[in-house]
């Protein structure tokens, strides 16, 4: 069986958990025999010339094709990059940093982290909806040249990507929800986004979700028949004891860790009221909002009216290790995010051993049992649960003995055994 | 003889509101009033005053051949007598009868079996007065807690001059053998064992309205038949189940009443049964052998062991704290504070905490107020936060009571001592032959007493502040 699969991004060029799930899941598809996936990505990083994508005619199409090596694949995945001058970002450092690089050289920017924003700036809006039909239509050249049997469209900038190739070859489409535009947008969706997104889910012969959060959303909000969408979780590499960082504590008060971006998705104010009524009741504890997001400074600012600066402290964005080493000083994680397709963050902290209370509005809460849950909004119940864990000893022993273990038992074989299983209900 | 013993358990517990951490200290009101009245009123008007009604019918019909027993929880009791009063009456008129043995168990529901003599006895004692105060039985069987049993708890009881106990008949503890006779402990052989036959309990209990039992639907002549099915020289079916059994755990329309009302007459026309309450079993019955139990057994899941209660680090921890706790309870002698410790060791709140059905949690959640576990954790641990502070307080201002006491009567002592000095003086003068012996001791008495006052008047100035400040909320239950 071969798959044409349509990304956003892929290693190297990671920038999201959309693309670590990508690379998770089409490695985990790896392990089956006789399955190939040839992988399209678009491909705007550094110093690409952005003229050739003007030039680009339906059949004059630009594209790399190469192998990628990889220790983790057991087969040669095939890999296509094509030029494309939409740059995917996911925190707003980076996004600062490529607008700069973009305004230089023409380029369009969009988010595509899981539960990211988009978040085009104005004067390239118009220009976006053409870069993801340019993609759309190098997807339908590669569908007629190249052999395969189905086609995986992950979330909706690949969606028309995917239509196009299910027209040119009459292959069944499967789409990959990663997240909706209700989750990145708090509700307020963009018109022309949700438009793409349903008509992708009604195009589609298999709608694959990453929680059953996002699966209702699926049904209830685009009107798609229940029978149509499937629920696949994502999963987590395990961590090695060596990538396990440890930071020397200076400090002998607890801390409790907040770590995503600090805008409206993730809750970030629930976790100061949260703090704030801790802080009531205990001296020797310490809260850390860690990340940047537009919220930031209104944070700031409310933590300073409330008086608990000297307690409450803002690390702005932390990239790569530092996130382990953020970990490695936490007595409990808090995840209040007020909606989550998945949520990888909690499982990262469960395997640094780190107890974590993740909302109830995440996709993660429907698989994890040594966690803790609450409702997003319930402000009592999140600060009850952080004084508990932090004076109740044998809670963070329980979790801690039996989190690293259900986070491992979560493995990205099994998901892809799952997508696997979907492929074959259209081939044979 | 071949005989059935009925027997049922009524227990509810008081549930806890929801006890925030930021309560603790301010608020010593522990109870949700409101789940705990509603919840008792719905299960006596699904249960109690049902099944009441039809045992009495039953026994009325059956001219006393019919019997069963019952063990009522000092927690279920202290419910009925505040949200449900004609729930007692109707026990009452079932002990009325005489065809109703009340047994013995802990007054609330709780595991104190497992920590030591002590609270245990003064808990079974609590409860044998209360039974003894509404239904004028003095319980001579006893039941403990989830029919947790072992050898060690079974000498305890023997000791405390019980002659039987109930336990459940575990497959890991039988082996071979039946439960269908009268054994003994193994340490106090004097202690009889009666045991439950789980098979034929638990079709009642739990498989009696599942439509995927290939049995299903149970009627009493097919149960009946089960019962003649059993080998002809076994003697006694123990069936032992909770009394929600009869209409809220399987509804009324299951026809679990009908099944009911019809397995008595059902017994008598089909089988050579009777039916004998628990003691009658002890007495009447020979004890073919001892069972050897040297770790606790109880009746719950599949296990049937005390993993349910005390399987998991949460429920240690608040287990060993809540215990831990007991002897200034005791110290202080703050009936509120006694109510309370009693109230806590409620096992429900234990099981509250079980993670060990993250996969099949049915039966858990089912019972379960809480969403996880964890919750049920917290919320208890934020409860027992507060109840220690109280307790210190208590202890602390008894202490200081204690000292002023003991003040008094030094300043008494000293005030006739030295009456009695003025005395010898004036006499010494009249009589100098005379020695001051007798005196003596109490100087030497008295002295020694003031010599302890100032470190613990130090000690009750400090303190002070924390006991005014313990103050009760009303409108709680009198």
């Amino acid at each position: 069986m071969r798959v044409l699969m349509f990304g956003w991004e892929f290693p190297p060029h990671i920038s999201g958990g959309l693309g670590t799930a990508c690379f998770g899941l089409t490695r985990g598809m790896s392990v089956i025999p006789n399955l190939d996936i040839l992988f399209v990505v678009p491909r705007a990083y550094g110093d690409e010339d952005q003229t050739r994508i003007r030039v680009m005619g339906a059949a004059d199409v630009s594209l790399d094709l190469r192998k990628m090596k990889d220790h983790h694949f057991l087969n040669d995945l095939s890999y296509i990059e094509v030029n494309s001058n939409i740059v995917p970002y996911t925190s707003p450092e980076e996004y600062e940093e490529l607008v700069n690089k973009a305004e230089a050289s023409g380029k369009r920017l969009v988010e595509t982290s899981m539960g990211g924003k988009i978040n085009f700036t104005g004067k390239y809006g118009r220009n976006l909806y053409e870069e993801i039909t340019n993609y759309a239509l190098v997807a339908g050249e590669i569908a007629l040249k190249e052999h395969f049997d189905i086609i995986h469209s992950h979330d909706w900038l690949t969606f028309p990507a995917g239509i196009a190739a299910k027209r040119a070859s009459g292959k069944p489409l499967v789409i990959h929800v990663h997240a909706t535009d209700f989750d990145r947008s708090g509700g307020k969706v963009n018109p022309g986004v949700f438009e793409i997104e349903k008509r992708g889910m009604e195009l589609a012969d298999k709608i694959i979700t990453v929680s059953n959060l996002t699966r209702n959303t699926v049904i209830e909000k685009y009107g798609i028949h229940p029978d149509k969408v499937v629920t696949v979780y994502n999963a987590v590499d395990p961590i090695s004891d060596q990538e396990k960082l440890q930071l020397k504590r200076g400090i002998t008060d607890k801390v409790v860790t907040f770590l995503g971006r600090i805008t409206l998705q993730k809750g970030p104010e629930y976790f100061v009221q949260a703090a704030h009524k801790v802080l009531q009741k205990m001296d020797n504890v310490r809260f850390v909002m860690a990340g940047s997001g537009e919220m930031l400074e209104k944070m700031i600012h409310w933590t300073a009216s409330l008086g608990i600066t000297d307690r409450f402290h803002f690390t702005g964005f932390l990239k790569g290790d530092d996130v382990f080493r953020m970990f490695s000083i936490s007595d409990v994680y808090v995840m209040p995010s007020v909606s989550e397709p998945f949520g990888i963050s909690p499982l990262e902290a469960m395997q640094s051993n780190v107890p974590s209370i993740i909302s109830h509005q995440s996709g993660v809460a429907e698989i994890l049992n040594y966690a803790f849950k609450v409702d997003f909004w319930d402000v009592d119940a999140l600060a009850d649960a952080i004084y508990g864990l932090l004076n109740y000893p044998s809670l963070s022993v329980m979790f801690k003995k039996h989190g690293v273990a259900e986070v491992n038992e979560m493995k990205w074989e099994n998901s892809g055994k799952k997508v696997h299983s979907i492929y074959k209900e259209f081939v044979q | 003889m071949r005989t059935i013993c009925l027997y049922f358990q009524v227990h509810q517990p008081f549930r806890f509101r929801r006890y925030r951490f930021f309560d603790i200290g301010n608020d010593h009101y522990y109870y949700d009033d409101y789940a705990n009245e509603s919840i008792l009123n719905k299960v006596a008007q699904k249960c109690y005053l049902p099944a009441n009604e039809l045992m009495l019918e039953l026994i009325k019909k059956h001219k006393g051949r019919f019997k069963v027993a019952y063990s009522l929880s000092g927690i279920a009791m202290d419910q009925f007598r505040l949200y449900a009063p004609e729930v007692l009456d109707s026990f009452k008129q079932l002990a009325q009868t005489g065809s109703v043995e009340f047994l013995s168990e802990t007054y609330a529901h709780s595991l104190s079996s497992l920590k030591g003599r002590e609270e245990f006895e003064r808990q079974v004692r609590a409860h044998d007065l209360l039974i003894k105060e509404h239904f004028g039985q003095e319980p001579t069987v006893f039941r403990n807690t989830e029919l947790i049993y072992s050898d060690e708890i079974g000498a305890m009881v023997a000791d405390m001059g019980f002659k039987a106990m109930l336990t459940e008949g575990a497959k890991h503890v039988l082996g071979w053998k039946s439960p269908n006779y009268l054994y003994c402990n193994a340490i106090k052989p004097k202690l009889k064992l009666l045991l439950k036959n789980f098979k034929l309990s638990d079709d009642i209990a739990f498989r009696f309205s599942n439509k995927g039992w290939p049995e299903y639907p149970l009627t009493a002549a097919k149960y009946v038949n089960w019962l003649n099915q059993t080998p002809q020289k076994e003697e006694v079916i123990n069936l032992f189940m909770d009394y929600e059994t009869f209409g809220e755990h399987q509804w009324k329309e299951t026809g679990i009443f009908e099944f009911l009302r019809a397995l008595p007459a059902s017994v008598f026309k089909r089988s050579p049964f009777t039916f004998s309450t628990p003691s009658e079993v002890s007495s009447e019955l020979q004890v073919v052998s001892a069972v050897n139990v040297p770790h606790p057994i109880s009746w719950a899941d599949e296990e049937r062991d005390l993993t349910a209660w005390l399987g998991n680090e949460m429920q240690h921890e608040a287990f060993n704290k809540l215990y831990s706790l007991g002897e200034k309870v005791h110290a202080c002698g703050d009936e509120e504070i006694r109510q309370d410790y009693d109230y806590m060791q409620v096992s429900d709140h234990f099981y509250y905490m079980s993670t060990k059905f993250f996969s099949d949690g049915e039966v858990h959640s089912y019972f379960n107020p809480y969403d996880t576990p964890y919750e049920a954790f917290i919320n208890y641990m934020n409860v027992l936060s507060d109840f220690e502070i109280r307790v210190n307080a208590a202890v602390d201002s008894k202490t200081d009571d204690d000292i002023a006491r003991l003040s008094k009567i030094i300043k008494e002592k000293d005030e006739q001592l030295e009456k009695l000095e003025k005395l010898f003086a004036t006499k010494q003068k009249t009589a100098p032959g005379r020695t001051a012996a007798p005196k003596t001791p109490s100087k030497t008495k008295s002295t020694s007493t003031v010599k302890k006052v100032p470190a613990a008047t130090k000690k009750s100035a400090e303190t002070k502040t924390t006991a005014a400040a313990r103050k009760r909320p009303t409108g709680k239950k009198s």
